[in-house]
């Protein structure tokens, strides 16, 4: 007896019962449909964070502060930055929490203080106004920048430019409101307000710049900048180096690519278990289909059929529910995720890979979960088994 | 005379049942030849369904020897036997056994697929061998459209698709009013005027007396028709000499 004919036969005795079938098939539908669509989700949220990250713009060089006691950073010594080779913009940064207010309208925001050149370094767009200038800085301006956000929330009916907030009770002159940026790596930026780095420094109560902002002159030169912005703060604050760090997007898209690609790992991993858990109910069904069809198997060995014959039936049976199973989940996780797209803001990516493994997956639990009943199968005495009813 | 088809010499098969040992057969002899019509009789428990179960080469005896159209079966191997029921054995079954699932044309070409036989080949086959039994119009029916005498036609026409030189009946009409049962008889009788060797083992005395040879099981031995239903059968002993027809 040759393949084809089990296949045909398989699909036969699957067709007879349909209803069975499709609930045994369930598991596998659902196995890897979800291993599809998860996959899908976690490499999604992988290449967005990996454009997200490059949108900030590969030149960025960022120097962060962990201990401001151990290492303060003064106005002056910012100055050495920008002497250095290759860096074409710095951009110091100090950061706090405070209170806006306009009239009734309130908002809990964080304060940015900075530069002038914090505006390209950090490609930020400003949707109508100015943006801070060095002279304000210099002249510490009691004048503020506000994200998109804090404008709409602050004044939601009237053009904040021109307009003055209080920021822990004093006045602040608006200038300028950014273009929204959208939610990078959780957070808004646009539930912000930027003020100059001086002016800040006052309202916040702190001098301590928290993270310096480089931009290199070319994305060939950021490593050469990020190995003198390190000698320059070693020179500065010599056996500190664990208080502070240097980075590049790079290093940043590398870390949250490998996250992300845990969350794939794991979500994969979840959506496999219930794969296999569909396995088992291949397994489960089969056996009751073995015992079911007890007298048919004698009637089948008793007109010649061989072990042989009996385990390959019963085994291309599973292989088939499962194979049709995994057919059919790939089609409803595609779906799905193309469902999702269109109806949440989630990216997901299709893998082709991914889904062949997926469906590969199937075909072979259909085989480990199958061989066992199929072997009870053929391992039936036809004389008992003629005997059964 | 035909040549022997069946040749079983001093065959013995015990199995345990409950803690004890029953002898079901006690070294049987037995020859069956081309072209005999012969049916073995007797009451449940009498090792007839163990006998059977030998000649159809569904379970290997503990001793003795069994030639099979030429072929030593008893020492054969699952498979081989799986074989040899296949090309050699016409099985019938007393409720038929028909797969239900399938239609009387599929039932019957089911030996052939097991004999690897093509699609165009098996189906000629099974359409003639339906055609033999008078079921050329109802080869796409299922088994549950057709009469209990239909099924076992079915049945009959399955058996006999492969060309078996041995046409084995487990009380056929078994399952059937006595009318049917006659006209199924009438068409083993054909069957046999035609060349066909057939063992019919039975219960029925009335079934027996139609085939043209008694052979009688009782208490794991057999014994010949010849006048007295207890007249030990003239076998042959130890296979060296010749059985000779009355």
């Amino acid at each position: 007896m040759n393949l084809v004919e089990s296949i045909k036969m398989a699909l036969k005795s699957i067709k007879s019962n349909k209803i069975r079938a499709i609930l045994t098939m369930l598991g596998i539908i659902i196995g890897v449909a979800s291993v599809i669509t998860l996959v899908g989700v976690g490499q999604g949220s992988s290449q967005s964070v990996t454009e997200e990250i490059g949108s900030l713009g590969t030149n960025l060089i960022t120097l962060s502060v962990n201990d401001t006691e151990s290492v303060q950073l003064k106005d002056d010594q910012i100055l050495e930055f920008q002497e250095l080779n290759g860096i074409s913009e710095v951009a110091p940064v100090v950061t706090g929490r405070i209170n806006a207010k306009n009239q009734e309208n309130t908002a809990q925001v964080s304060i940015t203080g900075t530069t002038a050149s914090y505006l390209s370094v950090r490609n930020l767009i400003l949707s109508q106004g100015r943006f801070i200038t060095d002279m304000d800085d210099e002249l510490r301006q009691k004048v503020v920048v506000l994200g998109s956000t804090t404008a709409d929330t602050l004044f939601p009916y009237e053009n904040p430019v021109g307009q003055s907030v209080q920021i822990e009770g004093v006045s602040f002159q608006v200038v300028g409101v950014l273009e929204s940026v959208g939610t990078s790596l959780g957070t808004s930026g646009d539930n912000v307000i930027i003020a100059p780095l001086s002016t800040t420094q006052r309202i916040t109560q702190s001098t301590a710049i928290g993270t310096v902002y480089f931009q290199a002159e070319s994305e060939d030169y950021v490593n050469r900048a990020m190995f003198q912005v390190q000698g320059v703060m070693t020179t500065l604050f010599p056996n500190s180096s664990d208080y502070y760090s240097v980075s590049s997007q790079e290093d940043l898209m590398e870390t949250m690519t490998s996250v992300s690609d845990t969350m794939t790992l794991m979500l994969g991993g979840i959506a496999s278990i219930s794969l296999l858990v569909g396995g088992i109910g291949i397994m489960n069904i089969m056996l009751v289909s073995v015992s079911e069809r007890t007298k048919e198997i004698g009637i089948r060995k008793a007109i010649g059929a061989n072990r042989k014959s009996i385990l390959l039936q019963f085994l291309i049976e599973a292989v088939v529910l499962s194979t049709l199973g995994g057919l059919i989940g790939v089609v409803i996780g595609l779906g799905v995720s193309k469902l999702m797209e269109i109806f949440s803001s989630i990216t997901i990516s299709y893998s082709p890979s991914v889904t062949l493994l997926a469906f590969l997956f199937s075909l072979l639990i259909g085989v480990v979960f199958g061989v066992f009943p199929a072997n009870k199968a053929s391992k039936l005495n036809p004389i008992q088994a003629l005997r059964q009813e | 005379m035909g040549n022997p088809v069946i040749e079983i010499i001093q065959m013995s098969k015990s199995y345990e049942l409950g803690g004890e040992t029953v002898k079901a057969l006690q070294e049987v002899s037995l020859l069956i030849h081309e072209g005999d019509f012969l049916s073995i009789i007797g009451p449940s428990g009498s090792g007839k369904s163990t006998f059977m179960n030998m000649i159809g080469c569904l379970d290997k005896p503990d001793s003795g020897d069994y030639l099979l159209d030429g072929k030593k079966v008893n020492n054969m191997k699952e498979h081989e036997l799986a074989g040899i029921r296949n090309v050699k054995i016409g099985f019938i079954f007393q409720n038929f056994n028909l797969l239900n699932k399938l239609t009387a044309l599929e039932n019957v070409e089911l030996p052939l697929v097991y004999r690897g036989l093509s699609v165009k080949e098996r189906r000629e086959k099974a359409i003639n061998s339906l055609e033999r039994v008078g079921l050329g119009e109802r080869i796409h029916h299922m088994p549950t459209q057709l009469s209990g005498g239909q099924q076992q036609r079915v049945a009959i026409a399955r058996a006999l698709a492969g060309d078996p030189p041995v046409l084995l009946a487990d009380e056929p009409t078994g399952a059937l009013d006595s009318k049917t049962s006659k006209e199924l008889l009438e068409m083993l009788k054909e069957l046999n005027k035609r060349g066909q060797t057939i063992v019919i083992i039975t219960h029925d005395l009335e079934v027996a007396k139609e085939t043209n040879r008694i052979v009688r099981i009782h208490d794991g031995q057999l014994y010949e028709n010849g006048g007295d239903w207890f007249e030990p059968s003239r076998i042959y002993q130890n296979g060296t000499q010749e059985y000779q027809e009355q």
